[in-house]
């Protein structure tokens, strides 16, 4: 299959390793893995911030750099990029498009998919030929589960893994206080549901805590990262990429993957 | 005859916005941080939503219907708003013919007033209330204090809040941010004669409401309620509530007066079959509530002789001009909203700064009341009270897509405040995004933030707006390299190169054997001319070298901002 690869722009510019590891999972699976270069970002801060005017050429790049028919699926590792693209672009094409944009946006939004979906749904598979001997915990994110509706599909990848303890986080489809702009416009509210989260977290014992957005990631980790907590954060595709040939080395600081 | 021509209909003018209990003193951001420090709240607070969450759960996922109750419900809704007018006008028909008086209130102040005047005709001082969201939104009861005419709540947490003078925190559970001990110290400090020595046992404290209560069931002459339900198709109207001090104030007084919004109107009769399934699931987490009180105007000799129902609209008819934004008068009040809502959990009511809180308020209240009324309206604020998790949506019993209309209201929040130091920064962003050469550089910059980051890669302080951020947690140096930057190395490609080869190896999951070279294109970039380029149809297959590709796409030009 020939697919188009979203890097995201919080993907491309600060967590470069989650990309990676989607790419050569996907490569390693047997597929054609693109990159046009003239992706940037999908507008989703904007929308969610209340601008819909501005991100309109964001919109319409995404539709144009995915839109040709050889690329057959668009994916990215993140559930709230995904939702976006899904829900979001066609809210703005709607309102400052055109016929063409709107068309164009219906064509790419079909076959958007996040990683977890597109493995389980798409490619069908669940074994991935991942190993990761670790205790791992899995936090579900909040647009992947409700706008995505991903449901099970990361965990039953995460299920396949060869030699992971995983274990169950209690009080997980709770938001991590995250919501882009939310942390930093309501940032006492935001911090309060971060320290539930994190305390949910440091129950498990888990070295790591796993989710499919970096985003969310960004924001647990950055919490366990001040508490100078042993756990770190890790993306869901970083775990599914690791192999007994080329396993994951693991860090004990949380950050120093970005740090690099 | 010659016609003359007007020119395409400007839109019309909005409807007016609301008054009363609909606008706090302060933006949510500031309320909710002094809310937050209240421990006894948040303790309360979390063990009570987390407790009724999972009733939730349980008696939802019994039916097997649940979600075509759901449908169902949605479907009521949005046809009675999209015919609103004449329900209404059929209401009030049969009300009238079975005896009772319509009363129209454009806002707020026109329903205490027409309120207040039909308890003084009475000749009466004192009235009971059965608890509503329409008198709590139009402040009915400050409203009669100055006209010499004493309310008293008659459900226990309502009562407990009067007692308290204090406000609701919630739609279904108004006391919730108090607790035993504290709720028998306002019973010694407020109830005349009460016991002196009343403990904090439950039973006790209700013993004590209910004495001081059945005094007022008895004796006085007028009721005040809300609705849940107005059935345009009989004139019937109706209360559900769990103490039975509803029932006592619907059928003893001498007169009833109804305060209801005019979005509370249903077509049919049988749409109660709908609503009476949907409202005490989700709303207590029971399978029915323990009272439903259903009245037709008067009848001889039975219940109040004389009934007025108050129509309000107050704000309800600007909502209702909101294509996206009207949704949110389809909400029929249960409260399954904020039990979810992760912010509600934490904040409180308390915080919103209306008589409507939690997911729910922060869409109802900007359409009622507006949230341009002054510069830096705290009404403003509520649309970002929100993570947009989606949680609300999922709990919704009439499936109010609240997230969506969040982002709506956000959306004309933007529209309606200029040009903002926010607003120039998006555009900013939008501007570098679009252009892959500007963002390219923009991502160099960023790699710069590793100089203010320490030798750990982590970084501790930002200075405002984004200290709120650095305040409990740490953000990540950017790394060396970007995405972009690793698939044009030589390690990019090496990398991608071998697994590809390990996926030619193998055959494709999906059936088909896929590699490199189908199509004519490649796996993965690589520093080879002859596998990099632009694919068919001008798309390009991959980056070049060191991150410039050549691009018959887009040129920098603008692109259209509308
Ligand atoms: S918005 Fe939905 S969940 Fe919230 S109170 Fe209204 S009906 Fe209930």
């Amino acid at each position: 299959m020939r697919i188009g690869l979203f890097a995201t722009c919080l993907g491309d510019t600060l967590f470069p390793e989650a990309v990676r590891s989607t790419a050569v999972l996907l490569a390693r699976l047997g597929h054609d893995v693109v990159f046009p270069p003239e992706q940037t970002c999908c507008g989703q801060m904007h929308v969610n911030t209340g601008y819909q005017r501005e991100p309109l050429p964001l919109v319409r790049g995404f539709a144009e750099q995915f839109g040709d028919a050889s690329i057959e699926a668009v994916v990215m590792p993140s559930g709230s990029c995904a939702g976006s693209v899904r829900h979001q672009h066609g809210i703005v094409a709607e309102r400052y498009g055109d016929a063409a944009l709107r068309a164009g946006v219906a064509g790419v939004q079909a076959k958007t998919y996040e990683l977890s979906e597109f493995l389980v749904d798409v490619l069908g598979v669940t074994e991935v030929g991942a190993y990761f001997p670790h205790r791992v915990t899995y936090h579900p994110t909040c647009h992947s589960l409700r706008m995505l509706r991903v449901g099970e599909k990361p965990l039953r990848l995460l299920r396949a893994v060869d030699g992971i303890d995983l274990v169950e986080l209690p009080e997980a489809d709770a938001c991590c206080g995250f919501g882009g702009t939310f942390a930093v416009k309501n940032a006492d509210t935001s911090t309060a549901m971060l320290q539930d989260k994190l305390g949910n977290v440091a129950a498990t014992g888990a070295e790591v805590c796993t989710a499919g957005d970096s985003s969310c990631l960004m924001h647990i980790g950055g919490g366990l990262s001040r508490l100078r907590s042993g756990t770190r954060t890790l993306h869901l595709a970083q775990i599914l990429a690791s192999t007994r040939s080329t396993p994951y080395v693991m860090q004990t600081d949380q950050l120093s993957e970005a740090a690099r | 005859m010659s016609s003359t021509f007007l020119g395409m209909p400007a839109a019309p003018p909005r409807s007016p916005y609301g008054t009363g209990n609909l606008r706090g003193e302060r933006k949510f951001p500031a309320a909710a941080h002094d809310e937050l420090r209240d421990e006894q709240l948040r303790r309360n607070l979390g063990k009570a939503t987390r407790t009724i969450r999972g009733k939730r759960l349980d008696v939802t996922a019994e039916l097997p219907d649940w979600e075509r109750l759901r449908d169902a419900g949605s479907a009521i809704k949005t046809d009675t708003m999209n015919r609103l007018p004449e329900l209404l006008q059929e209401l009030e028909r049969k009300v009238t013919e079975h005896g009772g008086t319509v009363h129209w209130a454009r806002d707020g102040v026109e329903a205490n007033e027409i309120v207040t005047r039909l308890v003084q005709e009475t000749g009466s001082d004192e009235v009971i209330k059965v608890k509503s969201m329409a008198t709590q939104e139009i402040g009915l009861n400050e409203h009669l204090t100055s006209r010499g005419i004493t309310a008293y709540e008659t459900d226990l947490a309502e009562l407990i809040v009067q007692l308290a003078d204090d406000k609701p925190s919630h739609i279904l559970v108004p006391a919730i941010h108090r607790n035993r001990e504290e709720i028998r110290e306002i019973f010694r400090a407020a109830i005349p004669g009460v016991d002196p020595e009343l403990d904090s046992v439950p039973a006790h404290l209700a013993a004590a409401a209910r004495a001081y209560l059945r005094e007022k069931f008895m004796t006085t002459q007028v009721a005040v309620s809300g609705a849940n339900f107005g059935i345009a198709e009989t004139g019937t109207l109706s209360v559900v509530e769990s103490e039975g001090n509803g029932r006592m104030c619907l059928t003893l007084p001498r007169t009833l007066i109804t305060v209801m919004g005019i979005e509370k109107v249903l077509p049919r009769y049988q749409d109660l079959e709908v609503f009476l399934q949907l409202l005490p699931r989700s709303s207590t987490g029971e399978r029915m509530n323990p009272y439903t009180s259903m009245w037709t105007g008067v009848t001889p000799g039975d219940g109040p002789q004389e009934f007025h129902l108050v129509l309000l609209d107050n704000g309800r008819t600007a909502a209702l001009a909101d294509e996206v934004g009207r949704d949110a008068l389809n909400c029929i009040r249960c409260s399954a909203c904020l039990n979810v809502c992760p912010v509600y959990e934490r904040a409180g009511g308390h915080a919103y700064g209306s008589t409507y809180p939690g997911p729910i308020g922060a869409v109802l209240t900007p359409q009622l009341a507006g949230m341009h009324a002054a510069k830096d309206d705290p009404n403003s604020s509520l649309p970002y009270a929100s993570t947009l998790c989606g949680a609300c949506f999922d709990a919704c019993p009439v499936k109010i897509d609240i997230p969506s209309l969040l982002v709506e209201l956000r959306h004309q929040h933007t529209e309606q405040s200029g040009t903002t130091a926010e607003k120039l920064a998006m555009k900013a962003a939008a501007q570098v995004m679009k252009r892959p050469r500007l963002y390219t550089a923009a991502q160099k910059a960023a790699g710069a933030g590793r100089v203010v980051a320490g030798r750990d890669g982590r970084i501790s302080h930002l200075p405002p707006p984004f200290a709120g951020w650095t305040d409990s947690r740490d953000i990540p140096a950017p790394p060396k390299q970007t995405f972009r930057a690793w698939l044009a190395s030589a390690e990019g490609a090496a990398e991608l190169r071998a697994a590809a080869e390990e996926g030619a190896r193998k055959p494709g999951h999906d059936g088909e054997q896929v590699g490199p070279g189908r199509n004519g294109t490649h796996v993965s970039p690589g520093r080879d001319a002859e596998q990099v380029g632009p694919g068919r149809d001008g798309t390009h297959v991959s980056p070049g070298h060191d991150g410039e590709h050549v691009s018959p796409g887009r040129d920098d030009e603008d692109g259209d901002q509308g």
